[in-house]
């Protein structure tokens, strides 16, 4: 059953996917009127799946590759209908929808029996550690999109042209949300980071240190801590501020990755 | 019901035309109750506006001679100003209503004045009870039909001034202008013009420098704001959010290095230059600097004149939905007025068949059940098929409005009782 909801939340999430593509080029009336509806109804598909896969395995945390991609789809969708709330843009999901639509495609496809077999996953610690490192993993991609969108009103500002202009929302509600998103994924990342650590220096010593999936977390922390600092400090916005956000997100890119090079996240020997 | 409008506007008649015909809100009332008495009248309503002055009436029985009534009212021959009127009838004057109405009429189309003074000529007209059912069908139409022309199409929703889409594009990069701080730097009339633009949307506080100071004091005594020393002008700038330039000097006064200062000392907070000056008080170098935006007078009026050819694209689309929209208004009307004369055909016809049903009932004495069925059956066909063609026809005719010598004859026909329907509701 999981399975066929998140199915169906997919063939919502299209329509998102065409308005990313459709959206912003041209006048699409129909478009625009229908990709909140859709997406909301598939993320409420989408969180009913997750619910059931959760009663189906007894706990939270994701167990499968597949699984932790419908989650991180899930948490970006509910940020972005988030934003859309608060701020009615849904410039956002140019951004949010193709990613979402792709990890939630990817999901959807097959799911396999729980794959990480450790028991480390059952405890509390790492379902903590996994959800809030996904929270974080959601507000930054959000702050990367933000930044480019900064960049993409800016320029229309001042190329002074006004199709760019009236289809993007203003510069500083554009800049409010980045600045937002890194605010509530920060704190986020960081106990998520901490909770790992305690997990790791329990099970595997300090040793855990020099695994690549643990260097490539820390540095993406350093980055997301130099953006806010940079900000904090100096008010860093549009290109500098997008410049620093893409490659803290190429970074994070990175470190979802490296499961494959990783020994301390590989659960399926342990 | 029969529609007639009459009117002068904007593009058949100089203003001083117009003003002759024009009648003051004071007086709207009076005159929209003679309207209302006028011989052959029924219902009335008057539009005056500095653009137009519209008589819109409905009448029962045949035209009404509007350019009577002007000549009564202005005590004035109106045959010299004939090039300036327009009449309209049935079709054309409610397609004329919905446009006046839906702002494609008006000298800067989608500008949303009309509408509200329709409105008010509307409920002048309602209170001195000129208008009744049938006006007010099609008036309160008009505002429906206005409605969605304004939310289907973008016809109304661009900034058309300079000092507009001035306020336009501050919104477009601050957001809300809560809080936002505005420097005018010269005291001109136009930066005057966009300040108060600014200050209506939101905007916080006003300082002012000026060459010569006492003018910056007074403006911005005016403005409830900060008079600053011109010689103080780079100091202060940067607590702006928004700069309006407009001051004579032969060079610009804001260059790049100074804009680096500023977004330094603001910690990057954007800031957008409002150039109105000629020559230009901005070096256009500045728009360069991230988190600047510049806009002079010809960029602002190449927005102005962008959203001008839009609206045109709009008002054809605009155009369509009005075009629609007269249809089903008509074609609504015309079957309302057709139908009491159906009922009242259906139901003679049906008192007929239970009469001879009954006489018939006498003289067979009673039936089987199977029997009644068939003989109901059998009246019922006859009756349905004979009526069939009477009905389609007055309907189809209804929407073409040519119905009324048809209603007529099937009236004398089939010896209906007189027509009720169209007599007024007692007041």
């Amino acid at each position: 059953m999981p399975l066929l909801w998140l199915r169906i939340a997919v063939i919502f999430y299209g329509v998102g996917l065409l308005y990313s593509f459709f959206g912003l080029s041209r006048k699409s009336d129909l478009l625009t009127r229908l990709v909140i509806p859709a997406t909301a109804l598939g993320a409420l598909l989408h969180l009913v799946s997750l619910v059931e896969t959760t009663l189906e395995y007894g706990h939270i945390a994701p167990t499968t590759i597949h699984h932790s991609e419908s989650l991180l789809a899930f948490l970006c969708m509910a940020l972005f209908l988030a934003v859309w709330a608060r701020y009615r843009t849904t410039a956002f999901g140019v951004f949010v929808f193709p990613l979402v639509f792709l990890l939630t495609f990817a999901a959807s496809v097959g799911q396999q029996p729980p794959e990480f077999t450790s028991q480390l996953l059952r405890k509390g610690w790492i379902v903590a550690h996994v959800a809030l490192i996904f929270a974080g993993y959601a507000a930054l991609f959000l702050s990367f999109a933000a930044s480019i969108i900064y960049l993409l009103q800016e320029r229309g500002l001042k190329a002074k042209s006004s199709g760019m202009i009236s289809r993007l929302p203003a510069l500083e509600v554009i800049d409010q949300i980045g600045y937002r998103a890194l605010l509530l994924g920060f704190p986020f990342m960081t106990i998520g980071l901490v909770a790992g650590s305690v997990v790791a220096e329990a099970q595997f010593g300090s040793a855990f240190f020099l695994d690549p999936k643990i260097l490539l977390s820390l540095l993406m922390w350093a980055m997301y801590m130099l953006l806010l600092f940079t900000r904090w400090n100096s008010g860093w916005r549009g290109r500098r501020a997008a410049f620093l956000s893409s490659f803290a997100f190429l970074v994070a890119l990175i470190a979802w990755g490296a499961n494959y090079f990783s020994g301390v996240h590989r659960f399926l020997q342990s | 019901m029969r529609l007639s409008l009459l009117g002068v506007n904007h593009r058949t008649a100089p203003v001083e035309i117009r003003e002759r015909f024009a009648i003051p809100e004071s007086r709207l009332a009076e005159a929209t109750e003679r309207l209302a008495h006028f011989p052959g009248v029924d219902e009335g309503m008057i539009v005056s506006t500095c653009n137009r002055v519209e008589l819109l009436v409905s009448s029962v029985n045949g035209r009404t001679d509007l350019r009577r009534f002007l000549c009564d009212y202005f005590k004035t021959d109106v045959s010299p100003y004939e090039q300036h009127l327009y009449e309209f009838q049935e079709r054309e004057a409610v397609r004329h209503l919905f446009r006046v109405a839906a702002s494609l009429d008006s000298m800067i189309v989608g500008e949303p004045q009309i509408l509200g003074q329709v409105k008010e000529a509307f409920a002048v007209a309602r209170g001195v009870g000129a208008v009744r059912s049938n006006l007010n069908a099609v008036v309160t139409k008009a505002f429906a039909v206005a409605k969605r022309v304004r939310h289907e199409t973008q016809v109304g929703s661009s900034s058309v001034s300079v000092a507009s889409v001035a306020v336009e594009l501050a919104k477009k990069i601050f957001g809300s202008l809560e809080g936002k701080h505005v420097f005018l730097v010269g005291a001109g009339k136009m930066s005057e013009l966009a300040a108060r633009h600014l200050l209506a949307h939101g905007a916080g506080s006003i300082f002012v420098a000026n060459r010569t100071h006492d003018r910056a004091v007074e403006m911005a005594r005016r403005f409830e704001g900060e008079a600053i020393r011109f010689d103080q002008l780079y100091e202060t700038a940067d607590r702006a959010d928004i700069v309006i330039s407009s001051t004579g000097a032969p060079h610009a006064i804001f260059r790049r290095e100074h804009g680096l200062q500023f977004l330094q000392r603001r910690k990057n907070r954007p800031m957008f230059f409002i150039d109105i000056a000629v020559p230009r008080d901005v070096d256009p170098e500045m728009n360069k600097v991230d988190g600047i935006f510049v806009y002079d007078i010809d960029d602002l009026q190449s927005v102005v004149a962008s959203h001008l050819t839009d609206r045109k694209g709009e008002a054809e689309h605009a155009e369509r939905i009005i075009e629609t929209e007269v249809d089903k208004c008509l074609a609504r009307f015309s079957e309302q007025e057709i139908v009491p004369t159906i009922v009242s055909l259906q139901e003679q016809i049906e008192t007929i068949r239970q009469a001879e049903i009954d006489r018939a009932r006498g003289r067979l004495g009673a039936m089987t059940p199977e029997q009644e069925l068939a003989v109901e059956g059998l009246t019922k066909a006859i009756v349905n098929k004979i009526l069939h063609t009477p009905i389609t026809t007055l309907k189809s005719a209804a929407r073409e409005s040519e119905s009324t010598t048809l209603e007529e004859t099937i009236r004398r026909l089939f010896n209906l009782k007189s027509d009720t329907h169209k007599k007024d509701p007692p007041e």
